[in-house]
């Protein structure tokens, strides 16, 4: 039997982590040890066939970049750095990943450090997340132990050393750059690109930085082969899809599915729809900085490319229901109040804009919204563009907002003209 | 060279630069926070963005910003552009969210960036209505206020403090639209460069507390172009004054020497022009012994009849100016005149001149020692005695480092990501020194030895680089192992650079330097040479030449001199008080001539009030041989001039002619021009007192200046006509040409729209490049080509212990060792209190318990208590007291001296016994 669920496929119903030995037993580490007997080149060239995106948000292709690390040696050490900074509101699939399988993603950045030559592995993991940290840590000491990381892995000439960071929390921090920075110890301010981290990374080094989703993707790849990746999924996207749902939905939850699968089959069959009584209004595809998908929308693939011909994008793949019963309003001021808690103060478009939208959308709310303050939210969302900003972090705090101030314009006049919140 | 079309015209501009310098450079007005010329870019205000298209067909192009976008060949771009245009306008709206509006009560309120970028911006109509965030400020000492609220978190303040001047006591805390610039918690800054935080904040977060105790707006202040006199370095400055004070000390560009910055002594050490310890009378000693105030005319009598009747010999001062010192040595004769420093420091300032003439290596600029890529620091704790000169190492020490910024393509302005690339990696930087230097954080490698040790390293150095030098004897094995890999590093290096000075008052070190950076160069490298100097005028006096004090006080003890007329020199400072009192004893007039009271004066039979240098003019030399001018602010006090003019009216007084020979400054530089062959380009540093502008000459005072007509309104309702300055092309008035002045002559950074001192783009050739018609001064000497090995003879013994003896050696210290500054109030209270530093093991050995413990200092016939302080970092043997600082001024340093315990009882850090 072809296993269609290659990430989740070996958790304990008990939620306790999958062992070194019931990872080995079910398979695990032979994607490893499939990768020594390949050339660095050629274990990038699997994942290259087998169209494996990022799972973080962006949607880049993993063997893209990490063949856009140098490929002579002359900087040493190189790193390869895993982002388990998951802090996007509605996104808890990396935790899942960590929590239930953490041999998975160590196989995965043991193969990702062998193909871009790094010598240092560090997983980045949200500080919140304790048990995540604990897992990962006993699951490293296991590894060690075994063999799987420090020097001559597995009898090669490759080693590695996979050291865990545990932030000290900001959303921030889940920014690629930020990240880096927060890593060494600085502040977790994002940095200008180019060069972007493959050239001069962590200590100025090149470096390899993934999502935890995508890493665990990849002993799949390197022990079933690019095409097993590929078939899995609906659509040009490799693979499948930790999809999560959340908000006002039945039954909240992540599933594993097919890449491709829409947001349709995510919401009303996986998580049992909207509550008796109540009416789909929309939802944030991705986590909260994704812009609002509506009914309409809901049967487009939930893959990289099909969600932005509605303006919107895949993001980490976990949706935020909204119903009939939630102020649209009120759902944009606790995101937008949460954008710009966690901005970290570096440009001012970011640092000065999201507390303004805050304080906007704080006075509708509160009944005191006046007609020009929502040309000035509009106006925001027309300024906040990436470029513009330093970061992708304004940029993404508007996306919600500007699909809110489109699809639900009228509740926010009426928050104007009613002078309170019809939801209150 | 390539060509951008801006506003599709095209324009010629410098390759390698981004788009926000090639803007300002062409004149073009764009608004920016976080770029700082000096500090480069970051990309974080997002204040600076400009349109750019992809090509004449591109319409539409992308908003971008042009402080960390490189130029390019043909790029096309749009300030004016209607996007740019308002998503400018709405960054300063973001930035004025939180802004308080108290510019009437803010210090910066007129020179303030913010204002002049929001009024450019256009942005006029606050729209929101939300409270504003507030913060807590701090005391950051007696420098700097602190109001956060005006905070628009521009990143300037720590990427200058922490990035470029290397602080560590300061930072950004907090997040979000909560940022915080500060300390940990209140308490004085620590770096030795924290007053320039005031000109780096584009706003009032950053103030000068001096100014605030006088404050006095810019378009207020009159102002003049002025050389820092608190060391040798000649930094450039715009001192500024209202109502006959000085209220504060600005920093004056000047690309080939301190660039945008200041230290904090020079910044600070102004006040003592404002002292109640200001001679502003001449005084006369009465029959009483007491020194009253009397006419000049009295003064003058009394003082020519000294000088006609009595054997005069003239002692100058390596802090007056070269005009000065020349007038007494015109006025007493070449053979009677003294250049008012010790045997020991005379010596020194003699052969650091003979050095930088006669060697092969040139001296560098401070802007040349940030492009020397590997440096030996020997023996100068440059933080102390020439602060600027360690802030362009620190820079020097980025050399190595950004080279794989530059292989990486990185522009090196680009200074997030040189940072990122460079991380903490420090080109090597060598220091032997007798202790602990605040430089030591950069250094490779460092060395700590006594002075003699430290001379030997220097010459075993040459002879590792160059095996014709001379070879040194002896070298233990401690030293080799330093010496052999800085030989190595220097000699690979592209322009090693050496540095000493005189601060440990040895002029074997002088040599030693000299010799390791002339065997650099016969070792065909780009190698330099560069020495600190103590005061302003060291090297201006050692050119003038003439003897030393000892040999002053051996023309009075042999009775060919009974009278001494000393220029703006307190001699107790360069001679020990026996010295001093023997001196006093064996005059039978004394006179002086000074602004502010100090032992000799106080001694004088006669004191003449000399003018500051605010309110004089002059020419000073600095430590690499420039010659500079530096201006009058201020007119002098009533009874107060120039000391080259006293000269000139005791020529009068003394019957040596009918009128001075120097009636105004024009001709004394010309006379001493004449005299002296290496002063011949003196007279073309800045343009004569006849230059005029469209027939105007220069205004001190800005076109805003207010309450002229006021500001005498107490003793006359009749206006008084400005004062007049014969001596200058500029005016005491608001008088003048809008027109940009000749560079020497600058008074003040103002442009239309620029009211900062942000203006200065519009005095430069290219941002932060040279003014635009070259930056003032010029150097006076020139290294020599030497067909033989000019080097020094291993003359230096290995520093040999004393039993139950330690080798008393001068520690420097940025505040209080120079005397100048230490009058200036703030600096004063950050001067150290006596003190004798020995390591822990010397002072276990020599029964002493512990820091703080009282102990006498037995040193040159003087008993000294004072109080101990452990350093560990502290040579062996050696015990270091700070320099300049009583009671060890005029004391010739290193010495040997014995340490015993102190009986109980007694007072500390005094008197002789």
């Amino acid at each position: 039997m072809i296993e269609d669920k290659p990430l989740t496929s070996r958790m304990r119903s008990d939620g306790r982590a999958v062992s070194l030995q019931e990872y080995v037993a079910a398979g695990g580490y032979q994607g490893l040890r499939a990768a020594l007997q390949l050339s660095r080149h050629q274990v990038i060239e699997q994942v290259a066939h087998s169209n494996l995106k990022g799972r973080g948000g962006a949607g880049f292709p993993t063997a893209k970049k990490w063949g856009l690390i140098p490929t002579d040696l002359a900087r040493q050490p190189r790193y390869f750095v895993v982002n388990a900074d998951e802090m996007e509101p509605g996104t808890m699939k990396d935790r899942l990943l960590m929590e239930g399988d953490p041999h998975q993603l160590i196989e995965g950045m043991i193969i990702g450090s062998y193909a871009v030559y790094a010598s240092v592995a560090y997983l980045f993991i949200r500080g919140e997340y304790r048990q995540s940290n604990e897992v990962m840590k006993q699951a490293i000491a296991e590894a060690y132990q075994a063999g799987y990381l420090g020097q001559k892995i597995l009898g090669s000439d490759f080693g590695l050393d996979l050291h865990v960071h545990t932030s000290a929390g900001r959303y921030m921090c889940g920014e690629e750059t930020a990240t880096l920075n927060a890593l060494e110890g600085k502040r977790a301010i994002p940095r200008f690109k180019p060069p972007h981290p493959p050239v001069v990374g962590v200590w100025g080094k090149p470096t390899a930085f993934n999502n935890v989703e995508t890493i665990c993707c990849v002993p799949h790849i390197l022990r079933e082969g690019a095409h097993y990746f590929r078939s899995l999924s609906r659509t040009e996207d490799g693979g499948t899809k930790i999809y999560g749902a959340s908000g006002r939905v039945k039954t909240p939850g992540l599933w594993e599915l097919p890449m491709g699968t829409s947001a349709r089959e995510i919401i009303f069959e996986h998580a049992g729809g909207v509550p008796d009584g109540c009416r789909f209004r929309g939802c944030l595809p991705g986590g909260a900085s994704t812009a609002f998908l509506l009914e309409d929308h809901l049967d487009a693939p939930m893959d990289f490319m099909s969600l932005q011909a509605h303006g919107s994008r895949l993001g980490t793949g976990t949706l935020v229901v909204l119903d009939d019963t939630v102020c649209p309003v009120g759902m944009m001021l606790s995101l937008e109040i949460f954008f710009a808690r966690e901005s970290c103060g570096w440009c001012t478009p970011c640092r000065e804009g999201l507390p303004w939208i805050a304080a906007m959308l704080e006075a509708l709310e509160k009944g005191q919204g006046r007609q020009e303050d929502l040309h000035i939210l509009q106006e925001h969302c027309d300024l906040l563009l990436l470029g513009r900003t330093f970061c992708a972090l304004a940029p993404g705090a508007v996306d919600p907002l500007r699909s809110a101030l489109k699809y639900f314009h009228d509740d926010f006049r009426r928050h104007v003209i009613n002078r309170r919140c019809p939801w209150s | 060279m390539l060509t951008i079309y801006i506003h599709n015209e095209p324009y010629r501009v410098k390759a390698g630069i981004n788009l926000l310098e090639a803007c300002l450079s062409l004149g073009f007005n764009v608004p920016y926070f976080c770029w700082h010329p000096a500090i480069k870019s970051v990309g974080a205000c997002r204040q600076c963005a400009v349109k750019v298209f992809k090509g004449p067909e591109d319409t539409r192009g992308t908003l971008l910003m042009s402080c960390v976008v490189p130029v390019a060949d043909g790029m096309r771009i749009s300030i004016d552009d209607p996007e740019a245009v308002h998503f400018r306008a709405r960054v300063i709206e973001w930035l004025m969210l939180n802004h308080p509006h108290d510019c009437p009560v803010c210090d910066e309120g007129g020179e303030c960036h913010l204002q002049d970028m929001t009024v450019m911006t256009g942005h006029v109509q606050r729209r929101t209505r939300f409270p504003k965030r507030t913060h807590v400020n701090q005391d950051l000492g007696p420098f700097v206020a602190h109001e956060m609220n005006r905070c628009i978190q521009c990143y300037r303040c720590q990427r200058f403090y922490c990035d470029y001047a290397g602080g560590r006591d300061f930072g950004v805390f907090g997040w979000h639209d909560g940022v915080y610039f500060g300390r940990a918690q209140s308490g004085t800054l620590q770096s030795e460069f924290a007053g320039n935080l005031v000109e780096v904040c584009p706003t009032g977060v950053f103030t000068d507390k001096s100014l605030a105790q006088h404050y006095t707006r810019k378009w207020d202040l009159t102002t003049g172009p002025s050389i820092c006199v608190h060391c040798g370095l000649g930094c450039n400055t715009i001192p500024g004054a209202r109502y006959g004070q000085l209220r504060r000390v600005y920093s004056r560009f000047n690309s080939q020497v301190n660039g945008y910055f200041l230290c904090d002594r020079g910044r600070y050490g102004y006040e003592f022009v404002n002292s109640d310890r200001r001679i502003l009378q001449p005084r006369l000693r009465q029959e009483d012994g007491s020194l009253a105030p009397v006419a000049k005319a009295q003064a003058l009598a009394f003082v020519g009849q000294a000088l006609q009747r009595g054997k005069a010999i003239g002692i100058g001062s390596p802090r007056a100016s070269l005009e000065t010192n020349f007038a007494l040595r015109k006025l007493v004769g070449a053979e009677h005149y003294f250049q008012g420093e010790s045997a020991q420091k005379s010596a020194i300032s003699e052969a650091i001149l003979d050095c930088l003439q006669r060697g092969p290596t040139p001296t560098v600029s401070l802007h040349e020692v940030e492009t020397c890529d590997a440096v030996l620091l020997l023996g100068e704790d440059v933080l102390n005695t020439a602060p600027m000169l360690g802030l362009a190492i620190r820079q020097a020490s980025r050399n190595q480092p950004l080279e794989e910024v530059a292989r990486l393509n990185v522009p090196f302005w680009l200074d997030l990501v040189a940072r990122l690339i460079t991380q903490d990696q420090i080109g090597p930087i060598f220091i032997a020194a007798t202790g602990a230097t605040r430089l030591d954080g950069l250094a490779r490698q460092i060395y700590r030895a006594a002075p003699d040790d430290l001379a030997r390293i220097g010459l075993a150095i040459a002879h590792l680089v160059d095996p014709t030098a001379p070879e040194v004897s002896r070298l233990p094995d401690d030293a080799f192992s330093f010496a052999h890999p800085v030989a190595e590093v220097l000699k690979a290096a592209k322009r090693p650079l050496i540095v000493s000075g005189p601060s440990l008052g040895s002029v074997e070190l002088i040599h030693a330097a000299a010799n390791a950076a002339w065997a650099l160069t016969r070792a065909g490298k780009d190698a330099r040479l560069c020495y600190a100097a103590e005061s302003c005028n060291s090297l201006g006096a050692a050119m003038l030449g003439g003897g030393d004090l000892t040999a002053a006080l051996e023309l009075l003890r042999s009775g060919q001199a009974d009278t001494v007329l000393i220029v703006e020199n307190d001699l107790r400072r360069h001679m020990p008080e026996n010295d001093f009192e023997e001196l006093l004893s064996l005059a039978r007039c004394v006179i002086a001539v000074d602004h502010l009271e100090q032992a000799t004066t106080q001694r004088a039979h006669c004191v003449l009030p000399a003018a500051t240098f605010a309110e004089a003019e002059g020419t000073l030399i600095n430590n690499e041989g420039r010659a500079q001018r530096f201006y009058k602010v201020l007119p002098p006090p009533a009874a107060v001039q120039e000391s080259w003019r006293w000269m000139g009216e005791l020529w009068v007084a003394s019957g040596r002619g009918e009128a001075s020979p120097w009636p105004n400054f024009d001709a004394i530089v010309a006379a001493l021009a004449s005299e002296f062959a290496i002063f011949k380009d003196v007279p073309a540093l800045a343009p004569p007192a006849s230059f005029r502008q469209v027939g105007q000459k220069i205004g001190r005072q800005p076109h805003r200046y207010s309450g002229r007509t006021a500001e005498t309104a107490d003793q006359t309702v009749f206006e008084p006509p400005p004062p007049e300055d014969a001596d200058s092309a500029l005016a005491f008035s608001m008088e003048g040409t809008p027109l940009e002045p000749p560079s020497a002559l600058i008074p003040r950074y103002w442009a239309p729209g620029w009211n900062s001192l942000a203006a200065l783009n519009k005095f430069q050739i290219e941002v932060g490049g040279p003014l635009h018609d070259g930056d003032p001064g010029q150097r006076l000497i020139a290294p020599k080509p030497y067909p033989q090995s000019p080097y020094f003879k291993d003359f230096v013994s290995p520093f040999a212990r004393r039993p139950q003896q330690f080798l008393v050696v001068p520690h420097h210290h940025i505040y209080g060792s120079e005397p100048l500054s230490a009058a200036s109030a703030p600096v004063a209270s950050l001067c150290p209190k006596p003190y004798i530093a020995l390591n822990g093991a010397d002072a276990a050995a020599a029964g002493i318990a512990g820091a703080d413990q009282e102990v006498v200092l037995s040193l040159a016939g003087a008993s000294l208590r004072l109080s101990v302080i452990l350093d560990s970092t502290l040579a062996a043997s050696l015990a270091a007291v700070p320099a300049g600082i009583a009671p060890f001024e005029g004391l010739d340093l290193p010495a040997w001296g014995t340490i015993a315990a102190a009986p109980a009882g007694g007072q500390r850090g005094g008197g002789g016994s």
